[in-house]
């Protein structure tokens, strides 16, 4: 038994309200892409190869060093000894708690003060003791 | 003089604004660049961890002066060997602990460079010596 054909009645989908949902996955994506607000610090960061990269950019709290001996939080300068009164309390921060630590530090600063940015976030304890050392890829 | 229209107003083919904004959503989908932020990650020992006594056979020490040269287990060693060297060692004792002990002014790059090389080599435990 052989069915009938349809008559004449436009049986294609409608392509009008193509362009709304495309519109509307790009205004969600514009919601939801976070833009870095923080600008940093003027660093170089020194190279290597074997580099990870960082889960996103929640519970990242990133510390600026460069060579003239400024240190950064959130775009605020900041004494070394201040360093683990910040980042505990982003630590504690309820809405995206610190799960790792990312050191922007120039590579002509002394391990002196990469030691003692160690030490105050040996203080905060468990939650900033993941660190990241920022590098950019060697060109090998 | 006019020409009159008597057709009426004529309408734009609204069936290519889809292709259109295809077109400017998969133009910004290749130019933009999101900087995802890479690096070297390491644990840093808790403050009031117990210290844990290693055997020296396990441990292989690393000193990086202020010049940026590389003491690896009593041999000066360029960056660029450890790598290999480390690798060799790790083969022969998977326990193997790398402690990195840098000075006061050692530059940071140095002390990465080693950290990378340690990585390349497979290295799992890397610990940081505080330096005197």
């Amino acid at each position: 038994m052989q069915f009938k054909k349809k008559a004449q009645a436009g049986s294609g989908i409608s392509t009008a309200s193509m362009p709304d949902i495309i519109f509307m996955l790009l205004i969600f994506f514009m919601v939801c892409t976070v833009i870095k607000s923080s600008s940093g610090l003027n660093v170089i960061l020194p190279d290597a190869q074997k580099i990870e990269k960082l889960p996103g950019k929640r519970g990242v709290g990133v510390i600026w060093a460069d060579r003239a001996g400024n240190l950064t939080i959130d775009d605020r300068f900041l004494n070394p000894n201040d360093i683990s009164g910040v980042i505990y309390q982003k630590a504690i921060d309820l809405t995206s708690p610190l799960k790792i630590v990312s050191l922007k530090i120039d590579n002509q600063v002394a391990m002196e003060r990469v030691t003692q940015i160690h030490e105050e976030l040996r203080e905060v304890g468990e939650a900033a003791l993941n660190v990241n050392y920022s590098a950019k890829t060697a060109a090998d | 003089m006019l020409i009159k229209n008597d057709k009426g107003t004529p309408e734009i083919n609204s069936g290519s604004m889809a292709d259109i904004v295809f077109l400017l959503l998969i133009f910004f989908l290749v130019t933009t660049t999101i900087d995802t932020d890479k690096g070297i990650s390491l644990v840093l020992p808790a403050k009031n961890s117990e210290i844990v006594k290693m055997i020296d056979r396990n441990l292989v020490t690393i000193l990086i002066n202020e010049a940026g040269d590389v003491m690896f287990e009593g041999e000066k060693t360029a960056i660029p060997e450890i790598a290999t060297k480390a690798r060799e060692l790790i083969q022969n004792n998977d326990k193997l602990a790398f402690s990195v002990k840098t000075l006061k002014q050692t530059r940071y790059d140095a002390y990465i460079h080693v950290l990378d090389q340690l990585k390349r080599a497979g290295a799992k435990r890397i610990s940081i010596a505080e330096p005197d």
